[in-house]
């Protein structure tokens, strides 16, 4: 035990300077690391706010409702996590692993709903009654002035939103598209490791540093969608901005 | 041994050339990563020297402007990316745990993960020669990185290198960055750390936060690229600057991360060739950690010219000017250990003087264009490129050399020739001001930057004939750095443990250090502890227990593995289907890399970090 | 992992009740983000509420969910150092794109 403890590359924590783990560490300067990463996708979206020289735009083709449900259900699987983690420690292995289950598939469901609702920018589609248009954003406007100058019964829009379709195609798709993909390296993560439990010894009460590090991940995946709800989606059809 | 283990999970005893991919001890990894980087300095000294000759006089034609662009773009970027940061890489590898007391790293596996991806990011670029390099400038500025303005393969080459790049400096960072805070001797607190660990420290925190920014330009710059996105299509609404400003944002801070380390390799030369502790040590940290935080608020005095506006041009010059205050202390701290020391004039302490010297020039000159009236009219005149080489040849590369001779004896555990590396300090001091110097003189009479050539009649001929008979002294330095290093590497006398008289703990141990470094992990009481010790102080003992065991036999140490070698092998494959994504199947061969990659990655996350029962039989 | 450390942690962290009850109030902000949305008369004004009520939200997670309150400072300075930083350059970047003018 004493040479054990002599040797810091040895242990989990045993040894270290400051009794910290290193890989709990290296998460932690990894998570600060990725804050920029993501600041920098969010920079690159507010500078562009605004900029694009055609539609669709936010506005045309936000769904806060249903947005809304799929961030309740991020959140939820963060609580589902740390309860997963609180469990573990409290060697309730029945526990972890249904909480487990229950926020990757939550994971999963908010992945479902980003696909869900990808796919629908991709092929939003605005038909106008040109006789009685009702009240139109900028973007059905100009579908409205082009198509119904010669006299026809309805208007239509040619394409959806594609990421060339404009610059809020472009970065909307890159800054939510690079949050799914860490949702989704986060599921993986998380089915990998309830995996793993099952094997003796692997993860347990005490060893629990594995679920911590994939905790701690998911909860700052979590965390960036926050600010994406609000920065992107709430602001994004805020018609002052 | 020898062959490629399937079922096998652990490389026991390799040797040969496997004992080298699999190893995962800092201080080889170290001298992998000194000599690639070397090698790679000389690449880009080809590419410079090539460079000088097509400008030696007017209008000439040795090579043509095309491949003249592809030779200033990877010039740069061979030696920031390739050349000065690995080789402060290699210091950062070699010295930190000798220096904080440790056996080896926090992660002595994503340590050679490290290394074998700086690897795979460097022969990707290299190899970016054949079928027509990358020639948009170190900085890639949009839109000459379009598609449209450049449609073959250089740029591609360029991206994904700097991606595979930028993942090895993570790596790399995150590990020393928890290296130093977490592996440090009993005693060791941060303010006893040796100030190149310090130095060390916050490159690792600058590089920690600045890659992200770049790799997200590139990402962007990507898409752009490969699926039509709009980031920088100007048709589209984008706009060419906001690449500028991502870039900068990156490109500013990545200065200081080339040149903290080398001011940490000064100041660990200067003390201990001047016998005195070093001056103000506390101020030179503070001034290293105010240096990192403002080096992020000046990063638009590289766009002075973009037309930002008198507000941001004005508040960018007054950063930038506070930020050579913090710089100016450090030169003042070195002179202050210098004055009143008994100094002795060694090839190392020559080249930490060169640096003062040299960077004190480069320090002037960038103040001069800090203001940005004045820029107006330097910016992408020769007045700059002079700058930056009297800041990264007179600065980084000069305390390099000087790192490379303080700490050949520990390294090597051999000594180099005095007064062969004396010779070649002198000829690399005059070769460089002969060649940067006129730089300055043709860059205020109005040359512009990455010109292939310029008429007769514009007077800038004899300068640039000067400029081009400098390289040639530079290149006989070189040579007699390398034949000394080379030949005594081999055959040199062997060194003694302590041979400068130093002052921190490598100087404790054997040269070359054993493979566990430290028989009896130190136990530190105070700065410069090593010193102290050879005083006879009788504070410090050596403690009776705490150690790791007798005579290194029962020390584990963490074992080699293959899988850091494969993860970099699946994504230098990776990288390359990515460029040639329409090969057979399309994207297939990226497919394939990332397997590998994953497939390392996951093997090596379930291999434990020592084989219990290989430990058993040692 | 030691043993007292996780001792410690049992002692010092939250349990599953306040998990849950932090939940809830992590919806009822996200409700009431979403309401604030639909008050027409707010005007700009609800920018910064909303602001302030999604940094709200972030603190929370980050403090009780990713235990930062109850871990080392040390932590906190490694993720913090990040965020502000990224936070710092977004505002410089729209401040020179002159997205507030």
């Amino acid at each position: 035990m004493a040479q054990e403890h002599a040797a810091p590359i040895h242990g989990e924590d045993e040894g270290t300077t400051t009794g910290l783990n290193h890989r709990k560490m290296l998460m932690w300067a990894f998570l600060g690391s990725d804050c920029m990463f993501f600041g920098s996708l969010i920079a690159t979206y507010l500078v562009y706010q605004g900029k694009s020289l055609e539609g669709p735009l936010p506005i045309d083709v936000f769904d806060i409702p249903v947005t809304s449900i799929s961030t309740f259900v991020l959140l939820m699987s963060s609580m589902s996590m740390v309860l997963a983690y609180s469990a573990l420690t409290k060697n309730n292995m029945k526990g972890f692993r249904i909480w487990m289950i229950s926020t990757a598939i939550m994971g999963s469901t908010f992945i479902g709903f980003q696909v869900y609702e990808f796919s629908s920018f991709a092929t939003h589609h605005v038909e106008i009654d040109c006789v009685n248009p009702g009240e139109l954003t900028k973007y059905e406007q100009h579908i409205f002035d082009d198509g119904c100058s010669s006299g026809e019964a309805h208007a239509e829009s040619h394409e959806g939103l594609k990421p060339q379709t404009n610059l809020f195609g472009t970065t909307f798709y890159t800054l939510t598209g690079f949050h799914g993909a860490h949702v989704t390296l986060g599921v993986v993560w998380l089915l990998s490791l309830l995996l793993l439990s099952f094997k003796k010894g692997v993860i347990t009460p005490e060893k629990n540093l594995d679920v911590d590090l994939a905790a701690l991940y998911w909860h700052f995946v979590d965390v960036v969608w926050i600010v994406i709800f609000t920065v992107v989606y709430l602001f994004g059809v805020f018609p002052g901005f | 041994m020898s062959t490629f283990p399937i079922s096998i999970p652990r490389p026991v005893h390799p040797t040969g050339i496997w004992n080298w991919v699999t190893t995962i001890d800092h201080k080889r990894i170290g001298i992998l990563y000194g000599v690639t980087a070397f090698l790679m300095f000389l690449s880009g000294g080809v590419e410079a020297i090539l460079m000088r000759v097509q400008l030696a006089g007017p209008e000439l034609d040795i090579v043509s402007a095309a491949v003249y662009n592809q030779l200033f773009t990877m010039h740069g970027t061979t030696m920031i990316f390739l050349a000065v940061m690995p080789l402060s890489a290699a210091f950062f590898n070699f010295v930190i745990p000798l220096q904080i007391g440790a056996r080896d790293v926090a992660f002595p596996r994503l340590n050679a993960f490290s290394y074998w991806t700086f690897l795979a990011g460097a022969l990707m670029l290299k190899l970016s020669w054949i079928g027509g390099a990358t020639d948009a400038g170190w900085f890639g500025y949009a839109p000459l990185t379009s598609v449209a303005q450049n449609p073959g393969t250089g740029i591609d080459f360029w991206i994904i290198s700097l991606q595979i790049l930028g993942v090895a400096s993570l790596a790399a960072a995150f590990n020393f960055i928890v290296t130093i805070i977490n592996m440090r001797a009993p005693g060791m607190t941060m303010m006893r750390l040796p100030l190149f660990t310090w130095m060390s420290f916050i490159t690792a925190i600058l590089l920690v936060l600045a890659f992200p920014v770049i790799t997200v330009a590139l990402i962007e710059l990507t898409f752009d690229r490969y699926f039509m996105f709009n980031f920088f299509n100007v048709a589209n609404g984008g706009s060419v600057v906001l690449w500028q400003h991502l870039f900068w944002v990156f490109g500013h801070p990545e200065v200081y991360i080339l040149i903290l380390p080398a001011m940490g390799i000064v100041s660990e030369v200067i003390p201990v060739f001047s016998k005195k502790p070093l001056f103000g040590y506390k101020t030179v940290v503070l001034a290293g950690a105010i240096i990192a935080f403002m080096g992020w608020m000046v990063w638009s005095h590289h766009m002075f010219t973009v037309g930002l506006g008198a507000v941001a041009n004005a508040v960018f010059t007054v950063t930038t000017m506070l930020i050579a205050v913090p710089t100016g202390i450090k030169v003042f701290n070195w002179l202050g250990t210098i004055w009143g020391g008994s100094i002795r004039f060694t090839t190392p302490m020559l080249y930490s003087l060169g640096f003062i010297a040299m960077f004190l020039i480069g320090g002037i000159s960038g103040v001069m264009h800090a203001v940005s009236a004045s820029d107006a009219q330097q910016q992408d005149t020769y007045f700059i490129p002079a700058h930056l080489h009297y800041v990264l040849f007179g600065g980084a590369i000069m305390a390099i050399l000087s790192g490379i001779f303080y700490w050949f004896p520990k390294y090597s555990g051999k000594m180099f020739n005095e007064r062969q590396g004396k010779i070649s300090f002198w000829l690399l001091m005059i070769g460089q001001n002969v060649t940067f110097f006129p730089m300055h003189f043709v860059g205020l009479d109005g040359m512009p930057r990455r010109i292939y050539t310029y008429a007769g009649n514009m007077g800038w001929d004899f300068w640039n004939g000067v400029a081009t008979g400098g390289v040639l002294i530079l290149l006989i330095g070189f040579l007699l750095v390398m034949d000394n290093i080379g030949r005594h590497w081999k055959n040199g006398e062997p060194a003694p443990p302590d041979p400068w008289d130093g002052r921190t703990l490598e100087w404790s141990i054997p040269s070359p250090p054993p493979e566990y470094n430290f028989e009896e992990i130190p136990i530190v009481r105070g700065l410069d502890d090593w010193w102290a010790t050879k005083q006879g102080d009788s504070y410090k003992e050596i403690p009776a227990s705490g150690g790791s065991g007798e005579n290194g036999h029962n020390i584990h140490l963490p074992q080699p593995s293959y899988w850091p070698f494969v993860s970099a092998a699946g994504l230098f494959i990776a990288a390359y289907g990515v460029v040639f994504n329409d090969l057979l199947i399309p994207w297939g061969l990226a497919a394939i890399g990332l397997t590998i990659g994953f497939v390392g990655v996951y093997a090596w996350s379930l291999e434990p970090v020592n084989d219990p029962e290989e430990d058993s039989t040692h | 992992m030691s043993q007292e450390l996780s001792a410690e942690e049992h002692t010092g962290h939250p349990t599953a009740g306040q998990y849950f009850r932090i939940a809830v109030i992590l919806c009822v902000i996200t409700a009431v983000e979403v309401g604030v949305f639909y008050v027409e008369f707010l005007g700009h004004w609800m920018i910064p509420i909303l602001f302030i009520l999604s940094a709200s939200k972030f603190t929370l997670v980050a403090m009780y969910y990713m235990h930062l309150k109850f871990d080392h400072k040390l932590f906190t300075y490694l993720f913090v150092a990040g965020f502000i930083l990224a936070a710092l350059i977004i505002s410089f970047l729209l401040l020179l794109f002159g997205v507030y003018s």
